[in-house]
């Protein structure tokens, strides 16, 4: 399954979820968010989101700035 | 009677001992930042929200967290409502906090709000429930729209971000400062002590900035600068200034002159 992660192409198993996937970018325990096709996806739902094929996830965390 | 005691600057609600909110952007190291942020007394300070980069060696947010100052997140890059509501979501979620310093810039040349797009995404935040600091144009109907709109502060720029240019239109930051009821905040353009002390004179009840002291040759130096100009610069507005005059006055009393030239 294919799913476009921080703008990259990532092949994830067939049932992976929101957790996975974010597992797969960073392995910050916190100050981390994830939107899953422009909606917030909250930390205590990742494990329970499945992906899908062509899913575009974003995740994001605090950087220097402003 | 001297009156420099507790002055906390509110912000919905909120206390905060210190009026300088600090920025973290252009630091070359998390040392010289969190030395920089220590020297300024900040409490406040902003954060942008990025794609996670596998290969980053510490967090602004361990600094901002060891340094006891609360986070600050913004939507920087932001050139749509649409964009800068994802990002404060984003934000709230990873940050655990519904504070946002709203930015929804025009384009990359000049970093200038999107009048419109800005406007649009405080009313959408607001009915979600955050506390909006929007960064504005100098522009006192659009401040005044802002703080319609449900805003806990506006934030008007003294000039473009990362110029140094200081602030162009006193006289529009002091339209806006008579007609706000939410705290003033002069954020972008200061260069120098000084500009942050005509901000607080001209009666902005903070100044948040970043470049000035990120960029300068010794960021804590001016850190340390910018704290105590913010602090002049309130004291001065509260102790009242005299008015400008066209000719002197003379400090000194004409009467009781030794004998001379006058009695020829």
């Amino acid at each position: 399954m294919n799913v476009i992660v921080n703008g990259e192409a990532r092949d994830l198993p067939a049932g992976a979820s929101v957790a996975d996937a974010v597992a797969a970018v960073t392995a910050a325990p916190s100050g981390v968010a994830a939107a899953l096709n422009d909606e917030v996806v909250t930390r205590s739902a990742w494990a329970a989101t499945p992906l899908r094929e062509a899913d575009r996830l974003e995740v994001l965390t605090a950087v220097q700035g402003g | 009677m001297t009156d420099t005691g507790a002055d906390p600057l509110v912000i919905a609600g909120e206390e905060f001992g210190s009026r300088l909110i600090m920025g973290t952007g252009g630091a070359p190291s998390m040392h010289v930042l969190r030395e920089a942020l220590t020297a300024s007394g900040t409490e406040l300070t902003t954060v942008a929200m990025r794609r996670v980069d596998p290969s980053a060696r510490g967090s602004v947010l361990d600094v901002l967290a060891a340094c006891g100052i609360r986070v600050l997140p913004n939507t920087a890059g932001c050139f749509t409502a649409g964009e800068a509501v994802l990002t404060a979501k984003l934000a709230r979620e990873a940050l655990g906090t519904n504070w946002v310093k709203l930015e929804v810039i025009a384009d990359e040349h000049t970093l200038l709000p999107d009048p419109v797009e800005l406007l649009d995404a405080a009313e959408q935040l607001v009915a979600d429930g955050f506390v909006v600091l929007p960064y504005t144009s100098d522009d006192p109907v659009l401040a005044r729209r802002l703080e319609q709109a449900g805003c806990a502060a506006v934030m008007p720029l003294g000039s473009p971000i990362g110029s140094g240019l200081g602030i162009r239109n006193p006289h529009n930051i002091e339209l806006i400062v008579e007609r706000a009821d939410v705290p003033v905040i002069l954020d972008a353009g200061l260069g120098t002590a000084s500009d942050a002390a005509l901000a607080m004179e001209l009666g902005c009840d903070a100044v948040l900035l970043a470049t000035a002291v990120t960029r300068a040759q010794s960021p804590a130096t001016m850190a340390a600068a910018m704290r105590h100009a913010v602090e002049a610069g309130r004291l001065a507005r509260r102790a009242g200034r005299i008015p400008m005059r066209r000719y002197a006055q003379a400090s000194s009393p004409f009467e009781g002159l030794a004998s001379g030239r006058a009695n020829l």
